[in-house]
């Protein structure tokens, strides 16, 4: 096989669609006779429901029909759970997921407790208005500590505590660890993940067909074979009757995996009572509450280290706000407990944590996952230790890192996909040098005394992360090659932007010698392909990427048999090059590969036993366990010292996520990831009061980072192929996004010289004001 | 986020649209550029009845130059942008205009909706204020004319009645040896301020401050006119002391409730440090022009 | 309360329309629902994201902050009609593809508009310059580094172009 594309800079082959407007998303989905949806939300963050009137919605010309939760009858039903707990020992997990439409209670601020379908959306949300609601308020949930006290209110009150989960674990020793320890540093970190706020928001489009009894949903969705499966079974239809279609969907990032948000329980049941198709499209004020977020953990945390710096343990006891329902189960708080431990070697662990209900929206994972927090604690836990033992930053994470040789490493506790976490490969030492050689991190230490003395205030940060990606069970690729000589890939998965369209492309374009716009990728379509888990955690390019290519080179076999059959020649003496196969030294004498698909499906004849017609084959690929991929970033700052508004000068990342299959596409997702990352740190913040309402929430006042906000960035990579899979990939996607908030935090320090001023920065996001106040505090 | 029912009607005249105005009073809108009010009718926290839209009055867009520099209500920000001798002879909006939204709402929006809508983190309201502006007022039942300072009211209120409407707005051109400086912090380019600054000192002869205006936006209710805190820089040449007086005691006079974005006290010690920065850039200014 | 309809006449990408419009109706809604001129997208309907920006008259407004009344008597020009009629990808569409300037797409079409726009007037901006004119334009997934160079690159290849 030649690799004419595998490992290119590949132009991506969906671009064009999409630079023409061409491309259909969900809102541009028109049917005839389609009507539209609006959802009647809670104001209040907790209340017990009184009466839903909704008779004069009714009365409004053009409302077609109003329901609440007494209409879903025996339909109404929480949501499934998406993702089991791994079998933690002693551990504990209460399942309470969320529910179609609020029943009794309300839990959070936006939970629909009303759906209005109407001729438009326009007159949908009219008679929105027209709906009376009496909601008794509760007290609400939002203080994590608080929460837990005696006496709190219950967002679930038969739980009789607000404990949504409870786990421990450990390796090691870490109190025998501390006690030999030549210091021991002890803080309380807090870290807020915002939302992922896709510019798109989240739709679906329910169209049942009674004739046919068949039923088409178009979802905004990143896992389609899992909520077709889950639809067709609370709709009582069969699997075969449901097509769910994933259409070009505006950015993903977690929250539109798979939550069976009540929109997308509630359309295709108004549907089938209408028989009518029905739209509906989320606003983004509906987005800041409708659709799921990522919020805070607190930190009590604490390291023990030698003198020169050498990490014996680390001990975390922390809080993670779930919000009102817990169908993620453990995913997101795990994450950061198993991440925390980054590239280092951690003799001992002790790490337990509570997962909260509050009344709050719903957290699920979003780029990243409960990595962010974890990493943000370790590289903070470094940072103090580092100014404590007056070593530089840069070294003692070089002294911490898992040498080469230790691969593959153990790292003695579960990770989300409940294997052992296990890294598969790495070497780490290389990265750092690179970041810092990019960065000019000996140098830039020279000229920050110039520039400081010039008055300027320029600080350095650097921050290493690993990264779990590309986790099971499993996926699947169907790869065809049509008579007119293109090849079909059909997988399993949705897309939202990562180029898969393109990379998989490559893939199959190499083993079947053909040009990689003769490749087209049918991707989020479940009838399509049948079976497959989705896009998230970094995981499409690794499980179905490697799935492509185990069919395409089944395609390449049977081809290549099929032509020795005709020439009646050896496989060996056959090559297979630009969409022909041909004798080696007779290039004239060839089958294209278009004839060769219609040979294999003949008119005439049997098929022979165990052989199949047509040039296809469907294949699936289950990793053992996921890759892990590794990487530094570094960034210079400069900080206004009056204003505290800062500048970034310089970005640099360089990361290892084993072979590259294009790299021009893994260019683009660190660049968002890192923005990301950036809005994080500096910019996005979800401010609630403590009633639960959330302050702001419009695009004006939650502030995503525009073109000057996000710097240039320089990247660099290295290459340790993951042994887990054939190909060698290890996962990308979120990697821009993890260390942002340690890099920001450890920077600003830097140039402000806060140390001196017993000033630390301990939490995400920061702003200008929230430096302002630090200082300002920890003034006498 | 779609807007409630309202009837629509192009105004054909100023008179056709103050006759409408005078008609329906509080439940009618003018619609200008659209750009602060059609996203509160998109939240649905604005419900006009009726809306006027005035896009078509040529007789209130313009700029007309004279000793005072005229400009009618309905002129884009993007004409403004355009407009070099408006920009020197109104340096304040070559300082500021980039600092408001992004070039397809300055492509919208209108002077006269902004002052109109009256937001108090805008950075016009302020600099009316500052520069002494004059708003001509006109309803059905005749003309009136205000001083910046009196036309803002409260936050997103003015004195405008339900009947008026305002129709141009009258700026004094720079005096000679004058300097101005237009300085705010925003989390982003574009968003509305923290805190901003505008100033503008005058010189005499010597190089000392004889006359200074200030106001500040984003720190009250309305824009808040802060020249007499700054005061006593009349006398004074550009020197660090006076010019931290004058900041503190522009620091003194005004409240901050604090935001989303920022503490009270972070916005106040802002607007000290635009202040500061904000006068000496005026003065530098005004000693080049001199 | 009957909905309160008036005629517009107004012409996109150079073809003609007539049609009657509830006062209420966004333009964005209009252009993607009446008109099936899908590619503009939306994103927010405040007026943030630029997702929906098309070309008023030549210049870069937000259609979801115009009432498609309000556009009657006017040229819109919108992703659509950027290509040339043999479907030749303009000097920004296909730098965008080249530098891979877009992920998901969905910011794709406000940003094309902005940038078309921006290019006409200022033929050899500085990358300062396109930052300053992109930042009325949210993405989420490029981290805008793809789409700076793509603007970079089309100016270029316009000013090479040009006569
Ligand atoms: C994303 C975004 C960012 C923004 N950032 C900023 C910013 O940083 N700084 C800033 O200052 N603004 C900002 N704005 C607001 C923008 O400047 C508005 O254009 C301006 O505030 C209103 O002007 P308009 O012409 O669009 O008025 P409209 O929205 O049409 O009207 C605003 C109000 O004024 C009334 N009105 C309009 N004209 C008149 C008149 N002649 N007489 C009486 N009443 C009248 C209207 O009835 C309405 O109540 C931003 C807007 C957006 C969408
Ligand atoms: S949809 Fe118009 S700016 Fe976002
Ligand atoms: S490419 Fe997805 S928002 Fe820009």
């Amino acid at each position: 096989m030649t690799t004419r594309f595998f490992g290119a800079p590949v132009k991506r082959n969906e671009d064009r669609k999409l630079l023409t407007g061409q491309a259909l998303f969900i809102d541009d989905v028109e049917l005839p006779g389609m009507l539209h949806a609006a959802f009647l939300r809670s104001h209040a963050a907790h209340a017990r429901i009184k009466r839903i009137d909704v008779s004069r919605a009714l009365q409004r010309p053009g409302v077609v029909a109003v329901y609440t939760a007494d209409d879903y009858g025996a339909y109404w039903q929480p949501g499934p759970l998406l993702v089991p707990p791994p079998p933690i020992p002693r551990s504990i997990f209460n399942l309470r997921t969320q529910v179609p439409l609020a029943k009794d209670k309300v839990r959070h601020v936006g939970e629909p407790l009303a759906v209005v379908v109407a001729e438009s959306r326009y007159i949908a949300e009219d008679a929105l208005d027209d709906i009376d609601v009496d909601l008794e308020p509760l007290p609400a949930v939002i203080d994590l500590e608080a929460a837990l006290r005696p006496g709190s209110a219950l967002v679930h009150d038969d739980l009789g505590s607000n404990v949504s989960a409870h786990v421990h674990q450990s390796k090691g020793d870490y109190r025998a660890a501390a006690a030999k320890a030549h210091l021991v540093i002890k803080r309380r970190f807090a870290y807020e993940h915002g939302i992922a706020s896709t510019i798109e928001t989240r739709g679906v489009v329910a169209h049942w067909e009674a004739r046919s009894q068949h039923m088409t949903i178009w979802d905004t969705t990143q896992a389609p074979v899992f909520v077709r499966n889950g639809l067709a079974a609370v709709l009582g239809l069969g699997e075969r009757q449901v097509r769910v279609i994933a259409p070009f969907v505006g950015g993903g990032f977690g929250p539109k995996i798979m939550m069976f948000y009540p929109e997308e329980v509630a359309l295709p049941w108004i549907s089938m009572r209408l028989n009518r198709p029905v739209k509906w499209i989320e606003d983004r004020l509906e987005h800041f509450f409708a659709t799921t977020h990522e919020r805070g953990q607190i930190h009590d945390a604490e390291i023990a280290v030698t003198r020169d710096g050498r990490i014996l343990g680390v001990k975390d006891v922390f809080l993670h706000d779930g919000g009102a329902y817990d169908p993620y189960g453990l995913t997101v708080p795990i994450n950061s407990q198993c991440t925390l431990l980054g590239p280092y070697v951690v003799p001992s662990y002790d790490s337990t944590f509570t997962a909260v209900f509050t009344n709050l929206p719903i957290v699920t994972p979003y780029r990243g996952a409960g990595r962010q927090h974890g990493v943000f604690v370790m590289e903070r836990l470094l940072d103090l230790a580092a100014h404590e033992l007056n070593i530089d930053p840069a070294e003692i994470r070089r002294r911490n890192l898992i040498p080469a040789d230790a691969f593959p490493y153990k790292n003695g506790i579960i990770y989300q996909d409940f294997s052992q976490l296990e890294y598969d490969s790495g070497n780490y030492e290389p990265v750092l040098d690179q970041t810092l050689q990019a960065i000019g991190y000996a140098e830039f230490k020279q000229e920050q005394e110039k520039l400081r003395a010039q008055g300027r205030h320029v600080g350095i940060g650097v921050a290493c992360y690993v990264e779990g990606t590309g986790i099971g069970p499993y996926e699947g690729a169907k790869v065809q090659v049509q008579a007119n000589g293109k090849v079909s890939v059909a997988t399993g998965i949705g897309t939202q932007g990562q180029g898969h369209f393109t990379s998989f492309a490559q893939i199959a374009a190499d083993q079947l010698g053909v040009d990689v716009t003769d490749v087209e990728i049918v991707t989020g379509d479940t009838d399509q392909f049948y079976w497959g888990a989705g896009t998230f955690a970094s995981r499409g390019a690794v499980v179905a990427g490697n799935a492509v290519n185990e069919a395409s080179r089944a395609v390449r076999q049977k081809a290549l048999k099929l032509a020795s059959d005709a020439f009646e020649c050896a496989e060996e003496d056959l090559v297979l090059a630009d969409g022909k196969i041909s004798i080696v030294g007779i290039p004239e004498k060839f089958l294209s590969l278009g004839e060769l698909a219609k040979r294999a499906n003949p008119m005439r004849g049997a098929v022979k036993p165990g052989t199949e017609p047509g040039l296809e084959s469907t294949q699936y690929f289950g990793p053992p366990s996921g890759a892990t991929a590794n990487g530094v970033h570094a960034m210079i700052v400069e900080v206004d010292p009056d204003t505290f508004d800062l500048k970034i000068l310089k970005y640099v990342v360089v990361h290892d996520c084993g072979t590259v299959i294009n790299p021009l596409i893994l260019e683009g997702q660190i660049h968002g990831g890192v923005a990301q990352g950036i809005g994080n740190a500096f910019y996005e913040k979800l401010v609630f009061d403590d009633q639960g309402q959330l302050l702001n929430a419009s695009l004006a006042d939650y502030l995503l980072p525009t073109a000057l906000e996000v710097p240039r960035m320089e990247l660099g990579h290295t290459v340790t192929p993951s042994p887990l899979n054939p190909m060698g990939i290890k996962g990308a996607g979120e990697a821009g996004a993890i260390p942002v908030g340690p890099l920001f935090a450890q920077a600003i320090e830097d140039a402000l010289q806060l140390k001196e001023k017993n000033v630390e920065l301990l939490e995400i996001p920061l702003s200008p004001s929230r430096i302002f106040d630090l200082i300002k505090a920890s003034e006498p | 986020m779609k807007p409630a029912p309202f009837k629509y009607i192009a105004a054909s005249s100023l008179d056709h649209a103050l006759t409408l105005k005078a008609e329906h009073g509080d439940e009618a809108r003018f619609l200008a550029g659209g750009q602060s009010l059609v996203p509160a009718m998109n939240f649905r926290l604005a419900r006009p009845a009726v809306v006027i839209d005035i896009n078509g009055l040529d007789e209130v867009a313009g700029i007309d130059h004279g000793s005072t520099i005229r400009v009618g209500a309905l002129t884009r920000y993007c004409a403004l942008e355009r407009d070099s001798e408006f920009l020197g002879c109104c340096a304040l909006f070559a300082d500021a205009l980039p600092h408001i939204a992004h070039p397809q709402i300055r492509n919208r929006g209108t002077i006269g909706g902004n002052l109109s809508h009256a937001d108090p983190a805008s950075e016009l309201p302020a600099i009316a204020v500052a520069m002494e502006a004059r708003m001509r007022l006109k309803s059905a039942r005749g003309e009136r004319v205000l001083a910046a300072s009196e036309f803002f009211q409260g936050s997103l209120t003015t004195d405008l009645a339900a009947d008026e409407m305002l129709v141009d707005v009258e700026f004094p051109a720079l005096p000679p040896r004058g300097g101005v400086c237009f300085m705010e912090m925003a989390r982003r380019r574009g968003d509305f301020a923290i805190a901003g600054v505008a100033v503008i000192v005058t010189l005499d002869m010597e190089g000392r401050c004889s006359k200074v205006r200030l106001a500040l936006c984003g720190v009250g209710d309305t824009p808040v006119d802060a020249s007499e805190a700054a005061a006593p820089l009349v006398g004074q040449a550009c020197a660090d002391e006076p010019i931290k007086a004058a900041a503190a005691a522009i620091q003194a006079t005004i409240e901050p409730a604090g935001n989303v974005h920022a503490s009270a006290d972070y916005q106040r010690h802002l607007a000290g440090v635009l202040a500061q920065r904000a006068i000496r850039t005026a003065y530098q200014r005004a000693v080049h022009a001199a | 309360m009957q909905p309160d309809r008036h005629e517009i006449s107004i012409s996109v990408n150079g073809t003609a329309y007539r049609r009657s419009v509830e006062s209420r109706t966004l333009l964005s809604d209009f252009l993607r629902h009446d008109l099936l001129l899908a590619g503009t997208h939306v994103g927010c309907e405040h007026g943030v994201c630029g997702a929906c920006t098309v070309l008023l008259d030549g210049a870069p407004i937000r259609s979801c902050l115009m009432l498609a009344v309000q556009a009657n008597g006017h040229e819109l020009s919108t992703i659509e009609g950027l290509a040339s009629d043999s479907g030749e990808l303009s000097p920004v569409q296909r730098a965008m593809h080249e530098h891979h300037g877009l992920q998901c797409g969905y910011c794709t079409p406000g940003i094309l508009m902005t940038m078309t726009a921006f290019l006409k007037q200022n033929p050899s901006p500085s990358e300062e310059k396109v930052r300053e004119a992109l930042s009325g334009n949210l993405c989420r997934c490029t981290g805008y580094q793809h789409i700076v160079d793509a603007v970079m690159a089309a100016a270029q290849a316009m000013r090479a172009a040009a006569p």
